[in-house]
C-alpha cells in the first residue's frame, strides 16, 4: 500500500530540491547585495539594508510566506485590474522560490557582511593600489577570500533553508509535505508516511553537511588553526 | 493601500477577545503564542540539562544516543516533527488505548510536545558545547580544593557553562518564537492562526499578516533586549576591561 506512494514522495523530494536550489540562488544574490549595501558609505542604502535584515529575521518565515504570496497575488491582481488586464496567475513555484530567497537573503546578508569584514583591509587597498576598478577588486580579491569566512554561516543558512521548504505546501506547492498529506489520508499510516519524509529530509541535510565540510576544508588549505 | 480601519477593528482578536473577531475562545492570539513558547522552552530546558551532561560525557555509550537524538531533531524540519506527533501517533493502537491519548489527541499538547523535543535538541548541543569548552583550570581548581564530582559540576562547571551559553541560547529562543508560528497549521489559533482566520474572513492578506508580523517583531526585540541585559549581568566577568 505504502509502496504505491513512494514514487510520489520522491517526486516531491525533487520539487523540494529544485525549490531549495533556486531559492538559494536568489538568497545569495540578495545576500551579497544586502551585505554590500550595509557596508556602503551611502547612509540611506545602509539603513535600507539594515531594515531589510532586521524585519525579515524578526518575523517568522511562515508569516512572510503569507504576506508575500497572498499579498503579492492580490497586489498583482489589483495592478492588473487597474490597467484593465485579466487577473494574472502567479506561478507558485517561482513565487515560492522568490519568497524563500527573500527571507534567506536577509540571513545571508548577515553572514556575508561578517565575512567581508573579516578580509584584511590591506588586501583591498593593495588591489586599489594596483589600479583595479572597484568591481574587479570585489571579484578578484574580496570574493575568493571571503568564501572561507562565509562558509560556516552559509552552511547553517542552507540547512535552515532546506528545513523551511517544508512550509511551502501551505501556498499550494506539490512538495514532499503535500505528497505526504495525500499519502497519509489514503494509506491510513500517517506515522510511517511522515517518518519517510523525515528520513528524506535527514538525507538531504546529512549529505549537505558532508559536502560543505569538505568544501570548508578545501578553502581552509594552508590556514593554520590555533591549537590548544 | 493598507486599510487601517480593518487592522484596528481586528486588533482585539490578536489578544483573544472573541467579540471582535471570528468565534475565538479565550486565550488565543498573543497569549497562546507566549504560552506555547514558554511551556516548551521550560520543558525543553529541563530535558536538555541532563542530556547535555550525557552528551558531554567521555563515555561513548552515554554520549552517542544523545548525539543521535540531537542529530535527527536538528536535521529534520519542526513541521515534520509536529505532523509526526499530531497525525502520526494515532496510528498506534497502544497509544490510543492509554491515558496519554487524552492529551495527544489535542493539537495544543501535540504542539508543546513537538516544540519541546525540538528545542531540547538544540539546547542540549548549546550547553554540551559550553561544558566541553570549560577552561581546564576551573575544574582542576575545584578538584584541588577537594570538591566531589557532583559538587564540581553543580558549583563550577554548570554555572560557568550556562552563563557562556547565554548568547547562543538567546538565538535559540528567538528561533523558537518564530517556530511556534507553525502551530496555526494544526488548527491552533496562535498569532499566525488568528491572522489566517481573519484572512479567510476578510480576503485581505496584508492587514492581518502584517499585524501578526508586528507582534512577532516586537516580541523578538523584547527577547533580544532581555538577553542583552542578562548577558551584561551574567557575563560581566568575560567583558573586556576598559
Amino acid at each position: 500500500m505504502l509502496e504505491d506512494y513512494l514514487p510520489g514522495l520522491f517526486a516531491g523530494l525533487w520539487m523540494t530540491l529544485k525549490l531549495a536550489a533556486l531559492a538559494l540562488l536568489f538568497a545569495m544574490l540578495l545576500g551579497l547585495m544586502g551585505a554590500a549595501f550595509r557596508l556602503a558609505k551611502n547612509r540611506p542604502l545602509a539603513l535600507l539594508a539594515e531594515l531589510y535584515s532586521t524585519m525579515v529575521r524578526g518575523i517568522p518565515d511562515l508569516v512572510w510566506m503569507f504576506i508575500l504570496f497572498f499579498g503579492g497575488q492580490m497586489l498583482v491582481n489589483d495592478i492588473a485590474l487597474a490597467l484593465g488586464l485579466a487577473p494574472l496567475d502567479i506561478d507558485a513555484f517561482i513565487a515560492g522560490a522568490l519568497t524563500l530567497g527573500f527571507i534567506f537573503g536577509a540571513y545571508m546578508s548577515e553572514t556575508f557582511r561578517g565575512a567581508m569584514l573579516a578580509v584584511p583591509p590591506g588586501q583591498i587597498e593593495a588591489g586599489h593600489a594596483y589600479g583595479m576598478s572597484r568591481l574587479r577588486v570585489f571579484c578578484r580579491i574580496m570574493l575568493p577570500q571571503m568564501v572561507r569566512f562565509a562558509l560556516p554561516g552559509f552552511s547553517n543558512n542552507w540547512l535552515v533553508l532546506v528545513k523551511s521548504t517544508a512550509l511551502v505546501s501551505v501556498i499550494g506547492l506539490d512538495d514532499m509535505m503535500a505528497r505526504a498529506d495525500v499519502a497519509k489520508s489514503v494509506t491510513q499510516q500517517p506515522f510511517t508516511v511522515y517518518l519517510c519524509v523525515a528520513l528524506l529530509y535527514l538525507a538531504i541535510t546529512s549529505i549537505s553537511m558532508l559536502a560543505l565540510n569538505r568544501l570548508c576544508a578545501r578553502y581552509s588549505l594552508g590556514i593554520r588553526e590555533a591549537e590548544l | 493601500m493598507i486599510d487601517m480601519d480593518l487592522v484596528l477593528e481586528k486588533l482585539p482578536a490578536f489578544f483573544g477577545l472573541a467579540e471582535a473577531g471570528p468565534a475565538l475562545p479565550g486565550r488565543d492570539g498573543l497569549l497562546l503564542t507566549l504560552e506555547l513558547l514558554t511551556l516548551s522552552l521550560l520543558a525543553g530546558f529541563a530535558l536538555a540539562l541532563p542530556l547535555a551532561l550525557l552528551r558531554a560525557s567521555k563515555n561513548r555509550w552515554l554520549s552517542t544516543p544523545v548525539w543521535l537524538y540531537t542529530y535527527v531533531f536538528r536535521g529534520t524540519p519542526m513541521l515534520v516533527q509536529l505532523f509526526l506527533i499530531y497525525y502520526g501517533i494515532a496510528q498506534f493502537e497502544v497509544v490510543r488505548a492509554s491515558w496519554l491519548w487524552t492529551y495527544l489527541q489535542e493539537a495544543y499538547w501535540c504542539a508543546i510536545f513537538a516544540f519541546t523535543l525540538n528545542t531540547a535538541a538544540y539546547t542540549t548541543e548549546i550547553i554540551a558545547g559550553q561544558i566541553r569548552n570549560t577552561a581546564h583550570g576551573e575544574i582542576e581548581a575545584a578538584r584541588a580544593i577537594g570538591m566531589s564530582r557532583w559538587q564540581t559540576l553543580q558549583r563550577i562547571a554548570l554555572p560557568s557553562a550556562l552563563r557562556r551559553a547565554l548568547p547562543a541560547y538567546s538565538n535559540e529562543v528567538i528561533m523558537m518564537l518564530q517556530g511556534t508560528a507553525i502551530a496555526g497549521l494544526v488548527t491552533l489559533a496562535d498569532l499566525t492562526g488568528v491572522a489566517r482566520q481573519i484572512y479567510s474572513d476578510s480576503y485581505q492578506a496584508f492587514e492581518p499578516f502584517l499585524t501578526a508580523g508586528a507582534f512577532y517583531l516586537t516580541l523578538t526585540f523584547l527577547i533580544a533586549w532581555l538577553f542583552r541585559r542578562l548577558e551584561r549581568r551574567y557575563l560581566a566577568h568575560l567583558r573586556p576591561r576598559s
